[in-house]
């Protein structure tokens, strides 16, 4: 006994140092392979505090091209508003599914980060303005990311800037789908892998979000192709896709919700077991 | 409570800040970013409580983390380099570094500048190494790293030489 308590004196420094490193080598590691598994996020309102004053300061250097967008969005709007049948008629409501089933969340993007392989962003809104994890984030220009962590005032974003991302995405013209990833080397860049080779793609086609995600409903735009290859292993098409999104200048983004989501992956889950 | 910890908790508290607020947001050419607030680690009194400093700079870097959304990378990062401190003394002054008071907040010297140098590049080597985590991007890892370093490097010495504290003229 008595020699234990003297080999712990004696190293109490060495052990301390494995101990701590072990605790954060566990965390970085944690971090790296599970999807929403991060015990240390920047949702919490110390961290999110601190981003909300430096954006209230940052917001007003890019107030310029923000109105600029949210200018062109609004024009946007009018235009297929002044071209419906009856300009100034409101929309009717459904009597089956009420207003439709997404719902939208207003929030500002307070901390932006892009130059990482793993990125992430804080809004301003949590769970009390109804976000909730796996929600879809979008601006007006595309897809931004899907919500990782939520806290009472403050949400954490996985980036589509992110090797971890994974989101369905098809070609706008032939309804041919693969996966949306991101290679970590040029921000305005993504990757659409797997695409099978029977697509018939061209450079400056559009890619949208797919029909199979419940997180992003469909249609919504994220880029167009810019490079066309062949995966070697896989045989499929990689195909490199320009963002229309500026991901290192963002501000007003949407969160998404679909109201029917817990349904379809209800139905889902239960199919699975059954197969099995 | 006496001045030297007053000086350190005051220190910690400014790197942080000046950290978060000013040296994250600079993003050189997309990817190089200084990480001057490991200078916390280096300027802890030399003959300081070790659990203390490495307590302290598992804190230092767990909050980085905080504020990055990165895991645990800093964290283990700045744990390593408090934990080899004082082998990297003894490279760089000598054996009996303990006995002749050194002290790094002053002029540089070839000893001092050896010191931050192999300190810099060392936690930037572990830490973009963690972040990036595959090494198939090893050249990335070692390009960042070399850049960064340099970053960080002359930020440390002109910051050190800004808040030279009682210089004697």
């Amino acid at each position: 006994m008595q020699q234990i308590f003297n080999f712990i004196l004696k190293n109490s420094n060495r052990l301390l140092f494995l101990l701590l490193l072990g605790i954060s080598l566990v965390l970085t590691i944690q971090s790296h392979s599970y999807h929403r598994s991060k015990a240390v996020t920047s949702a919490n309102f110390i961290t999110g505090g601190v981003y909300e004053r430096i954006h209230n300061v940052q917001e007003y250097l890019n107030l310029k091209t923000q109105n600029e967008q949210l200018a062109k969005e609004n024009a946007y709007l009018k235009k297929m508003l002044f071209n419906a049948k009856d300009s100034s008629g409101i929309v009717v409501r459904d009597s089956l599914k009420g207003y439709g089933n997404i719902n939208i969340v207003q929030a500002k993007v307070i901390k932006n980060s892009y130059n990482v392989k793993e990125n992430y962003l804080t809004l301003d809104a949590g769970t009390k303005a109804g976000i909730k994890p796996d929600m879809g984030v979008v601006n007006s220009l595309g897809i931004i990311g899907i919500v990782e962590h939520t806290s009472k005032n403050y949400a954490t974003v996985i980036s589509i800037l992110n090797v971890k991302s994974e989101i369905n995405a098809r070609i706008k013209k032939s309804n041919h789908f693969g996966t949306l990833r991101w290679d970590g080397k040029n921000t305005g860049y993504v990757q659409l892998i797997d695409v099978p080779r029977l697509a018939n793609v061209r450079k400056g086609d559009t890619i949208v979000t797919g029909n199979e995600s419940v997180t992003f409903p469909p249609n919504i735009n994220i880029g167009v192709i810019d490079k066309i290859y062949t995966d070697k292993e896989t045989n499929y098409f990689t195909l490199n896709i320009r963002l229309f999104n500026d991901m290192t200048n963002l501000g007003h983004v949407y969160v998404l919700e679909n109201y029917e989501r817990k349904e379809i992956e209800e139905l889902e889950a239960k199919t699975e077991v059954k197969n099995e | 409570m006496n001045s030297t910890l007053l000086l350190n908790i005051a220190r910690f508290i400014l790197l942080l800040a000046a950290q978060v607020l000013v040296f994250n947001e600079i993003d050189f050419w997309g990817y190089v970013n200084p990480y001057p607030y490991i200078l916390f680690i280096l300027l802890y009194p030399v003959n300081g409580n070790r659990a203390g400093l490495l307590l302290a700079s598992f804190l230092l870097g767990i909050i980085m983390d905080m504020f990055c959304d990165s895991g645990g990378v800093h964290a283990t990062a700045c744990v390593i380099l408090a934990y080899v401190r004082p082998t990297f003394f003894k490279f760089s002054f000598g054996v009996s570094y303990e006995y002749q008071t050194v002290k790094i907040n002053d002029k540089l010297t070839p000893e001092r500048f050896s010191f931050l140098l192999i300190s810099v590049f060392t936690h930037h080597i572990i830490l973009f190494l963690l972040e990036i985590f595959k090494l198939s991007f090893i050249f990335n890892i070692l390009l960042r790293t070399l850049f960064s370093s340099i970053f960080t490097l002359i930020l440390c010495i002109v910051i050190i030489y800004i808040f030279k504290p009682n210089a004697k003229r």
